[in-house]
């Protein structure tokens, strides 16, 4: 066995160094070639990279070590979004309050659907959430609550944000954007030529980047801890645990709890990088792309989720800006017949039509690398690293 | 008075009456057998002691306490520990956890979170797991995950694992069914063993005989849900009623 510690530890440096540099990787291309169209270090997109990073490393801990599909985790992201957006129309810009507010709420949601829905488990657990998901939805997106109340809670469809007439209690002269205890503004990016290259460095993105490392070194404790353990053998044999004395209930949904704060605490900083808050946010099908993206990466695995995160939010990004002009550009080479068949051809599966190739993607991943991205990462290594091979015999030595 | 005391226990399912008027004493420390044809009610019986089943009517008192109505894991807590007839082990898990589980279980009852603290950090809990493989043979293969051992040293495991939190009372539901003669007699010389070593009560529930000789020291006959007699494994083997329960002879 290597030392998981040394390794852990490694893994947390990579990750820490990687989101120091995003700014540089991911902008490999200069400013007006060609290929620009393939950066994707922009202020906006590196946000979200981090952001949905949290979201996984949260659902991870709830679907990788316990193996409990819930397909409504995207209801902690939108109770998030909205108590960060409360915060500002109440007290002002500050993301503080908002963000410990969008903890706790979340918490406090998690453990009132956490406690109904954990009755169940398999199949059915995953049903239970996604019909509390969709259900606060619908309040969200009729603002039900607030019209029973008489004000407005969510605003409906049109999605909550901060208006002039608001109280906003604490509010200073300068505020007009998110900003940290007044130190800097989430939007405040410093932009570095170079030649032909151009990088931006933005504030906000530094905030989420901090954080998803912190929340990846917290996962890693507990992935290591006896608690983690523990809810990787309720993942092994239920039946086990049950006749070792020990209480799964309470494990479940402590962990169902704390990775429904993860996702609270990503939706309160999407609110953060852009004071609004919408109900599209608690949908199912964010529910689906969180899933997706465990998957993709690697679900049980550490890193999995980030990279899984950052992988479908590119690719989404990237494909989705190729429209009809991009591909003829492409294939113009061609004979005027062929050109518009290829084109054809290629036009479903980008821009709008995105999710096809996320869907053939995601099934090619998942038949040959069941493990997801990391699985195709470890087999790569070996192919590179063809020595240690005494390191597998001692794992497989057969039983006496 | 035994530590189990099985008294008038009726469970019916439907129309099937699968346990009828059972009344059973298990003396402490003894290797008590359980043994009947198919279809006697010996599983049944089973489900009831550990909890999983309520039955219709009756008590089942274990050192004084009732254990109908309490959750698996609280039945376990009082100090029952069953093995099953396929081993139930945490087959994802390295051979090691496996057994770092049970002590932890001992340790922090039915809940306690410690998310902060690593694994690796908690040695008494490494120390007790690491003596416990040692003596049941499978320190070597403690990296090894569980699932990659024979069906021989699962079942050592997994009576590991129980042994580990100290029981008074381990039930055995047919440990060794499918597995080699060497397997066999492997987990009979085990459970001596620990009959000879431990202050502990062993019940036993077996088709083979070979088994329920070598060990029990008391032995009843289950038929059609009935406990038919209960007898030294001397007076058993001869005993008519057995054979005609058995092999459907008429006592001639």
């Amino acid at each position: 066995m290597i030392n998981t510690k040394i390794h852990d530890m490694r893994m947390l440096v990579i990750v820490a160094i990687l989101a120091l540099l995003a700014p540089f990787i991911l902008n490999p291309f200069p400013e007006g070639s060609a290929l620009a169209q393939f950066n994707a270090g922009y202020p906006d997109l590196m946000q979200r990279f981090m952001i949905f990073g949290i979201f996984a490393i949260g659902f991870n801990l709830l679907f990788g070590l316990t193996g409990y599909l819930s397909f409504g985790h995207a209801a902690f992201l939108g109770v998030g979004s909205y108590s960060v957006v409360w915060m500002y129309k109440l007290l002002d810009y500050n993301i503080a309050p908002g963000l410990i507010l969008a903890v706790v709420v979340s918490g406090v949601f998690a453990l009132m659907i956490g406690y109904v829905s954990l009755r169940r488990s398999g199949i059915y657990f995953s049903i239970l959430t996604l019909a509390f998901a969709q259900m606060m939805f619908a309040i969200a997106y009729s603002d039900l609550l607030g019209r029973f109340m008489g004000t407005t809670l969510t605003n409906g469809e049109t999605g909550l944000q901060v208006y002039t007439s608001d109280p906003q209690y604490l509010i200073n002269d300068w505020e007009a954007a998110p900003h940290l205890f007044g130190l800097f503004e989430m939007r405040s990016t410093y932009t570095l030529e170079l030649g032909a290259w151009s990088f931006d460095f933005n504030a906000g993105y530094y905030l989420c980047a901090l954080i998803l490392v912190l929340m990846f070194y917290i996962s890693i404790r507990i992935f290591r801890s006896p608690f983690g353990l523990m809810l990787r053998a309720v993942k092994s044999n239920q039946t086990r645990m049950n006749y070792t004395g020990l209480n799964t209930r309470p494990y479940m949904l402590a962990v169902f709890v704390i990775s429904g704060m993860y996702a609270g605490l990503a939706g309160g900083l999407m609110a953060s990088m852009d004071p609004l808050a919408g109900a599209e946010r608690m949908q199912w099908t964010a529910s689906g792309e969180v899933v997706l993206m465990t998957i993709l990466g690697g679900a049980g695995t550490l890193i999995g989720p980030v990279v899984g995160a950052g992988f479908i939010k590119y690719f989404e990004n990237i494909f989705s800006k190729i429209n009809d002009s991009v591909l003829h550009g492409w294939f113009g080479f061609l004979p005027d017949s062929l050109e518009n068949a290829a084109v054809w051809v290629v036009e479903h599966f980008v821009g709008s039509g995105w999710h096809l190739t996320l869907g053939v993607l995601f099934m090619l991943i998942v038949i040959f690398l069941p493990g997801g991205l990391v699985e195709g990462g470890q087999r790569v290594m070996k192919v590179f690293s063809k020595k240690k091979p005494e390191e597998e015999a001692t794992q497989s030595k057969p039983a006496e | 008075m035994g530590i189990l005391e099985v008294k008038n226990v009726n469970k019916r399912f439907g129309g099937l009456q699968a346990l009828g008027d059972v009344n059973l004493s298990i003396a402490e420390n003894s290797v008590h057998a359980i043994i009947g044809p198919n279809g006697a009610g010996k599983s049944t019986l089973l489900n009831v002691l550990v909890g999983k089943l309520i039955p219709d009517t009756g008590s089942v008192m274990f050192d004084g306490q009732s254990v109908l109505g309490r959750k698996p894991f609280e039945i376990n807590q009082m100090g029952i520990s069953r093995v099953f007839q396929t081993p139930e082990i945490f087959s994802d898990l390295t051979v090691l956890e496996n057994m770092m589980i049970p002590i932890f279980a001992k340790r922090d009852g039915a809940f306690r979170m410690h998310a902060v603290e690593s694994t690796e950090n908690e040695k008494d809990i490494l120390a007790q797991a690491e003596e416990m493989l040692e003596s049941l043979n499978l320190a070597d293969d403690r990296h090894m995950h569980s699932a990659a051992m024979s069906r021989g040293n699962k079942r050592r495991l997994e009576i590991g694992m129980c042994l580990a939190q100290e029981p008074r009372l381990l039930l055995l539901d047919e440990p060794t069914a499918g597995m080699a003669r060497a397997d066999t007699n492997n987990t009979i010389d085990l459970l001596k063993q620990i009959s000879d070593e431990r202050d502990i009560t062993i019940a036993i529930i077996e088709h083979d005989m070979h088994v329920v000789f070598s060990l029990a020291e008391r032995i009843t006959v289950l038929a059609q849900g009935t406990p038919l007699v209960e007898d030294t494994p001397d007076k058993i083997k001869g005993h008519p009623k057995v054979r005609e329960a058995y092999l459907g002879e008429t006592a001639a």
